[in-house]
């Protein structure tokens, strides 16, 4: 699965983009990310507040409860302000 | 047509280009976005904006055909920078022409609150205690709720 990291999300956890294997039993976007705030103490503070990240899975918005799978492109990044 | 670039644009070469030779044009609203030198009391020396490429692209198209779904519009031109900008640049230009003023209007302001809610882009603002990143604004969120139906596909 490719992860990428935009905004305050790639300066906390310092990546913008990896390569993961999550889990088996990790099949949705909210089970995703309670895995990765283990990953390293910066994924833990770029996703202390669920509330302010946005998922992106294919370039579509997702919800917590939507699947992902090994082959999916998983954006993490802050409410959008462009314009 | 949707161009993201870092080179800026020419107000009056993109809008001339929008109705040379459309003769059935009666309208054109134009809204142009503008790197202010202040943001919550603090000056602010520079902004870059950073983006999503392939969610961008495919963000705009989107909204692009919403605008186009919802009024009789003849042309639609997004176009949106990315880089480092400096206070007074050009952010953003949206336009859109109809045969009537009312929908140019209405599809012109629909694509700029669509835009500044959905499309992938961040703002870093360079400030007087260093680099800042912009929050989202709720008055945008409210400015977007308005045209907000059924066939709203975000």
């Amino acid at each position: 699965m490719k992860l990428l990291y935009f905004a305050w999300l790639k300066t906390k956890t310092g990546i913008s983009e990896e390569e993961i294997t999550p889990p088996e039993d990790v099949t949705t976007v909210g089970a995703l990310l309670e895995w990765l705030k283990a990953r390293s103490p910066g994924h833990g503070d770029a996703l202390a507040d669920l509330g302010a990240v946005r998922v992106a899975v294919n370039h579509e918005y997702a919800d917590h409860k939507d699947p992902v799978s090994p082959d999916d492109e998983v954006a993490l990044f802050p409410p959008v302000t462009g314009g | 047509m949707i161009r993201v670039q870092e080179e800026d644009f020419d107000l009056g070469a993109e809008l001339a280009a929008l109705t040379r030779g459309k003769t059935s044009v009666g309208g054109l609203a134009v809204f142009v976005g503008l790197v202010r030198d202040m943001a919550g009391g603090d000056a602010v020396k520079a902004m870059t904006l950073e983006h999503y490429p392939a969610m961008t692209e495919a963000m705009l198209e989107r909204i692009d055909a919403e605008a186009k779904q919802r009024w009789p519009l003849e042309d639609t031109l997004i176009v949106h920078r990315v880089g480092r900008l400096l206070p007074g640049e050009q952010i953003v230009l949206v336009a859109c022409t109809s045969a009537h003023r009312q929908a140019a209007f209405d599809g012109c302001q629909f694509l700029i609150d669509w835009l500044k809610t959905k499309a992938p882009f961040w703002k870093l603002e360079d400030g007087p205690i260093g680099a800042k990143w912009v929050e989202a604004r709720a008055s945008d969120d409210e400015a977007a709720k308005r045209w907000k139906t059924k066939t709203d596909a975000g």
